[in-house]
């Protein structure tokens, strides 16, 4: 029978199922094979902090969002036009976010009384009219399976488990991706296993087959390549990224690239990926505890290397004594921080943008910490060189704040071009910096660079130039011990007016405003990127203008951003906090911003905010 | 005595000519209470460093926070004054990351076995090549006059009117119970002994604890008086050396013997005979029998206090490991390409 084939612009399609259905794998899946059709794309997994949670709950359930289109996107898309739903738990705790008239695929193998039972359900969905409003596809994916996998010497159990790649099968051939990928994925993940690679194949292969013959679906959707420019690509998420920029910043700085890290989720996987790359020098410490964790890198740093501590909020709180130290050493640092739910241990698997002010402010005395915060996942790779840079050419501690959203998404990246990446130059002290009043010439360690005011990095091994430092304060330049009252006045202005003169490095910003006659200015930093920039898109499709800037730097902040606020009607900032950027803002510009905030664990939505912008262009 | 008498120590580079005491002696005023203890650590590690035949410049000595904390000041090498507690991991880092250093950790018993606990066992557990000083006063000096995780229970403090509750910490013991490869104990006033047991920490490859007992004369005076003072120390004190029997009194004339419990116990040799006397074993690859020998001194009246070394077994270091392990894989793959590396494996093109 032929199909039907419909060309679509953009879909968005979320999976989910149960912790162990696989989930997560079959939308890493689906993203590749998307990626190589050269479609743009931007993924949003969501999956529960416990690793099992009762199979068939609705704690249990694991989702992972995608969405492709035939031309540039920025988010993750807000409502999903076809949900794949495992089980009855999948169901309930994604239906409220799938619009009316959307497509939902169910396994109705799991929709048995009992599972049904475990989540409410009083009366089967599929069956009692209750989803009406949608294109319900009941699909026995399960059954289908065992029975595809039925000359396979597997238990029944293992032919279950491969029930994703049936739906990824399935999924594959309602939307015209290829199969190759996949198939070679298997080969390589199951090959130790040929019997259980075999059967996952055929599954995916049974899957592909049901759609191509089956009357469930008549139509079969295309989505065309979007333009992009010229270079090679690949999909990258956010933790990657960031680690690659690491490994990148040790590369073009010279330095060795040492890590001191306790687990914690969202920021393992970085230590994970960081401990695969011994053959470019790696060290990765795993710590004893988060304190050990920075106190190495620290240790490292002083020695020479480029000490890194990866960690989430409830790690950076543990640090802070400990990055206070590294200010008044001021010796290079990257406390990189993929911020989570908070406060506590709050929700370990969803994003916020909540630990702003902890980065800034959470250290005992005047202790100024550079932020730099990167707005895409790919773009974790530039901010993390961004971030070794000011480390390194100021010799200073420095924020990198992901997030969990950042971190486990993904888009395409164009690889960059590694020679055209600029050097950091770590421009150690190997001389004599200093003549006594008697002649001869000393080593002092606090006497500062006048341009960055950046202290000189004496490493041990450097003849000549043995020093003491440490955390009590140190008289300006010649860095020994003093409680003089004038002294420490000056130094701890001397240490903000460091932090300070990085503005004159960072590149001023562009505003984004198309008309050029906006009045309106919605500003944003980190993640809210790609829903900011999509609501801005909303809005001027309606031909109305609204200006777009990003804050990629929170300290300091730009040299421009005065003028830029000041010279619009509202500036509007959408955070997932409670508005801690726009205090920052109000305080230093006394600019009335109008805070937008959300705490929900998931990124802003681009139509929730498009309405906030349309309502504050209303009020002007 | 040359660099070659410390195989730990050959990757660090070697000094060019002779050193003294003097070349180690920074231009800083010392600051600790005229009588501390102190004094007598720092003269010894003074005149001891230049023993080692190192560069000064790959000398590093960090410390934490505390009177003893101060240390890294008056010694002309590098030094770092760190935040309570964390030396041990700070000292991890720079010394996985430098293998061309000899790296010294400074702390006492508040800053490692209070508020560091954590760090030093895991530095011990770890064996990175670290030697760590702990200077026992029994007593918060610089906080002025706490009880300390080593203060006898009972002990009447400024926190402890009434007599501290708390049980101690033995630092031996619990360096052994962390399998620490190299365990020692020394006195500030025995210049000879803490020189010894110095070299031979230096000499030990992985993480060396040298606890030290150290008088703090304003807070807590003569905390160990008894084992200084000629008339009563050495009915106190047994002093081990490795592959000696272990006996001590005025005139030798007690040992340790094992009883038939398995446990040891101290008893009059002339009751048991010579050949009844345990002999010291600190290459013992089981930590059992030192561990016991800790176990014998008594908190409160210093009774039966083994000094020396307790411990010293070979164990490979962490860092050596990590360097092997880095070492290994570059030379299985070849160094790191970063274009390749972005790259991936999965790539398409647009053009």
């Amino acid at each position: 029978m032929s199909k039907q084939i419909v060309q679509l612009n953009k879909v968005v399609i979320r999976f989910a199922g149960d912790s162990g259905d696989g989930m997560q794998l079959t939308g890493d899946r689906f993203t590749s094979e998307t990626a190589g059709m050269g479609n743009d794309l931007s993924t949003l997994p969501d999956f529960p902090a416990e690793i099992r949670a009762p199979a068939g709950t609705l704690p249990g359930v694991s989702a992972f969002q995608l969405h492709f289109a035939d031309h540039d996107i920025m988010t993750p898309g807000d409502s999903p036009n076809v949900l794949v739903a495992m089980n009855p738990a999948a169901l309930k705790a994604n239906l409220h976010d799938v619009p009316r008239g959307a497509d939902i695929i169910v396994n109705t193998d799991e929709f048995t009384k009992r599972n049904l039972v475990k989540v409410g359900y009083e009366t089967n969905p599929i069956e009692d009219g209750s989803l009406d409003q949608f294109k319900v596809h009941p699909v026995a994916l399960t059954s289908m399976t065992v029975e595809a996998l039925k000359e396979f010497e597997i238990s029944k159990k293992e032919a279950e488990r491969a029930k994703n790649m049936f739906a990824l099968g399935l999924l594959c051939w309602l939307y015209h991706r290829p199969t190759e990928g996949t198939a070679e994925f298997l080969k390589a993940k199951f090959g130790k296993n040929p019997e259980i690679m075999k059967a996952n194949l055929r599954a995916f292969e049974a899957g592909w087959s049901y759609g191509e013959t089956t009357e469930e679906f008549s139509i079969q959707y295309e989505i065309k390549p979007a333009p992009m420019k010229a270079g090679t690509y690949r999909n990258m998420s956010g933790n990657l990224a960031l680690s690659y920029g690491l490994i990148a910043a040790s590369k073009l700085s010279g330095l060795t690239l040492f890590l001191g890290s306790y687990p914690i989720t969202p920021a393992s996987d970085i230590l994970h990926e960081l401990s695969r790359h011994k053959r470019f020098g790696v060290m990765t410490f795993q710590a004893e505890d988060e304190i050990a964790g920075v106190g190495a890198a620290i240790g490292a740093s002083y020695g020479g290397a480029l000490g890194v501590t990866t960690t989430s909020g409830p790690g950076v709180a543990l640090k802070s004594e400990a990055i206070g130290l590294a200010v008044s050493l001021e010796l290079p640092l990257l406390v990189v921080d993929v911020q989570r739910g908070g406060p506590s241990t709050g929700l370990p698997t969803k994003t916020e943008q909540s630990d702003l002010l902890q980065a800034m402010f959470g250290r005992n005395g005047e202790a100024p910490v550079p932020i730099v915060a990167p707005q895409s996942p790919s773009d974790c790779f530039f901010a993390a060189i961004e971030a070794a840079r000011i480390a390194i050419t100021y010799r200073t501690p420095v924020f990198l704040l992901s997030d969990g959203y950042l971190a486990n998404g993904s888009e395409p990246w164009c690889v960059p071009d590694v020679s055209l990446l600029a050097k950091i130059d770590p421009n150690f002290a190997t001389e004599l910096n200093h003549e006594a009043a008697d002649g001869t010439m000393e080593f002092w360690p606090y006497l500062r660079n006048p341009e960055t005011l950046a202290r000189p990095w004496a490493i041990p091994g450097t003849a000549g130039l043995e020093h003491r430092i440490g955390g009590i304060e140190k008289t300006d330049g010649a860095g020994t011990i003093s409680y003089d009252a004038d002294n420490h006045d000056k130094m701890v202005r001397l240490r903000q007016a460091k932090v300070d003169a990085i503005a004159r490095t960072i590149p001023e910003l562009v505003v984004d405003d198309p008309d050029g006659d906006a009045r309106v200015l919605i500003m944003g930093w980190g993640s809210t990127y790609g829903p900011i920039g999509a609501a801005c898109r909303l809005v001027r499709t309606e031909g109305k203008s609204v200006a777009q800037i990003h804050l990629r730097h929170l300290n300091p902040f730009p040299s421009n951003l005065e003028n830029i606020l000041k010279s619009y009607d509202r500036v509007i900032l959408p955070e997932m906090n409670l508005g801690q950027l726009s205090m920052l803002l109000r305080a230093k510009y006394l600019v009335d911003i109008i805070s937008y905030n959300q705490v929900r664990g998931m990124p802003f939505k681009s139509d929730e905010l498009a309405t906030v912008i349309n309502d504050v262009l209303e009020s002007v | 005595m040359t660099t070659d008498s410390f195989p730990a120590l050959s990757l660090v580079p070697k000094a060019d000519a002779l050193q003294t005491a003097k070349d180690f002696k920074s231009d800083q005023e010392v600051r600790w209470c005229p009588g501390c203890g102190d004094y007598a650590i720092l003269s010894a590690v003074q005149s001891f460093l230049p023993d080692l035949g190192l560069k000064r410049e790959n000398i590093v000595f960090i410390s934490g926070i505390g009177c003893s904390s101060r240390f890294p000041y008056y010694l002309d090498t590098f030094g770092l004054h760190s935040i309570h507690g964390r030396a041990p991991a700070i000292a991890t880092g720079l010394a996985t990351s430098r293998p061309d250093l000899s790296v010294w950790v400074i702390t006492g018993d508040g800053d490692a076995l209070s508020i560091g606990g954590n760090h030093l066992i895991h530095a011990l557990r770890r064996n990175v090549n670290l030697k760590i000083l702990l200077f026992n006063n029994r007593i918060y000096g610089l906080t002025k006059g706490q009880y300390s995780p080593t203060s006898e229970r009972g002990k009447i403090t400024k926190s402890s009117p009434q007599g501290s509750v708390d049980y101690s910490f033995n630092p031996v013991s619990l360096a052994l119970g962390a399998e620490a490869t190299f365990v020692a104990r020394t006195i500030d006033s025995d210049r000879k002994h803490l020189t010894d047991v110095l070299t031979a920490a230096a000499a030990h490859e992985g993480t060396a604890l040298v606890e030290i007992y150290q008088n703090c004369n304003i807070f807590n005076d003569n905390a160990w008086e008894p084992l200084k003072d000629i008339n009563t120390r050495d009915d106190l004190m047994m002093r081990l050396v490795h592959g000696e029997a272990i006996r001590f009194g005025k005139n030798q004339e007690k040992g340790v013997v094992r009883k038939s419990d398995g446990h040891l116990e101290v008893v009059e040799i002339t009751k048991v005979g010579l050949d009844n006397i345990i002999t010291h074993d600190a290459h013992a690859k089981d930590p059992g029998l030192a561990f016991a020998l800790s176990r014998l001194s008594n908190p409160r009246t210093l009774e039966n206090t083994p000094i020396g070394v307790f411990r010293d077994i070979t164990r490979p270091s962490y860092d050596r490991l990590m360097r092997e392990q880095i070492a290994k894989v570059t030379e299985d793959q070849g160094a790191g390409d970063l274009q390749t590396l972005l790259y991936g494996k999965d790539t398409w093109a647009v053009s």
